[in-house]
């Protein structure tokens, strides 16, 4: 399994993930610069992912949609920050209509990508902070057929240790 | 005012930004309690607990009931579950994309076949 580990902070609605791929930084980064990979990878093939624009340039506005299961379009855009070829890159992630206008008048995520090269090996490091418990609920419309839920969590272990009386 | 779910999962996350509240929900969690009871145990005023309480009570993470002059107040494990739930989707989410990535560069390099064509 190529996650390392994924780190869920609740108070800060901070999701943080680390994964250790087989191949060098060049190629993650050169993965996240195609459209055509990203789209491959980005969403679930229940809701397949197509990215009409993007490019991996400071200032670039990405703009995709994902596609239901019923044929109905999520569209979202990237709004480039920065860019450290082959290292990282930072970008404001946002949800539009389907005119690719931004909806809402907050930004949605704030993402952080890094790649560091470990030998052979890269580290990816993805730390995304939603700004409301709205967008991450947008977040899972988008992609909630996927995979079965994780059995357990903190409330679940908290109740196996203060069983109801 | 019609509630929507992203209504009641920004106010799920307002309830449990908070230290307090968060200590008060582990408490009632594993037992009823008063709210003079809870606020016994905080060095605040009864006022400010019961505002916290009234706070996870709008969020619904707890439920509230008279007896008496006491104010008895209880958790509500099911909303607890669904906080928990959405980080847990999320994650389900990234879990995918990962292997999917995977998938990807393990096409850069396919292991040799030994009846190509």
């Amino acid at each position: 399994m190529p996650v390392t580990d994924i780190t869920k902070d609740l108070d800060n609605r901070t999701l943080t993930l680390t994964a250790r791929f087989a191949a060098p930084a060049q190629r993650l980064w050169d993965l996240y610069a195609d459209p055509r990979q990203i789209e491959q990878v980005w969403g679930p093939p229940t809701y397949p992912a197509t990215f009409v624009q993007h490019e991996l340039t400071p200032g670039s506005q990405t703009r995709y949609y994902m596609t239901s299961p019923e044929g109905e379009k999520f569209c979202g855009l990237w709004d480039i920050t920065s860019t450290d070829e082959p290292h990282g890159f930072t970008f404001i992630d946002s949800f539009a209509d389907a005119d690719f206008q931004p909806v809402g008048e907050m930004p949605s995520t704030e993402a952080t990508v890094c790649f560091t090269a470990d030998g052979d090996e890269t580290v990816m490091t993805w730390t995304s902070v939603y700004a409301s418990a709205h967008d991450m609920q947008k977040v899972l419309d988008m992609g909630m057929e996927e995979g079965a839920r994780q059995a357990t969590n903190q409330i679940d272990d908290f109740l196996a240790r203060h069983p109801a009386a | 005012m019609v509630e929507t779910s992203e209504d009641r999962a920004d106010g799920l996350f307002h309830a449990l930004s908070d230290r307090t509240r968060r200590d008060i929900l582990r408490r009632v969690l594993a037992g009823e309690h008063s709210v003079s009871t809870l606020a016994a145990s905080y060095d605040m005023s009864f006022a400010a607990v019961q505002k916290h309480v009234a706070v996870l009570e709008k969020a619904g993470l707890i439920t509230k009931r008279r007896k008496g002059r006491e104010q008895l107040t209880s958790g509500d494990v099911a909303a607890v579950r669904s906080v928990a739930e959405m980080l847990d989707e999320l994650e389900t989410i990234w879990r995918g994309r990962i292997d999917r990535i995977d998938a990807l560069l393990a096409h850069d390099n396919p292991p040799p076949t030994e009846n190509e064509n």
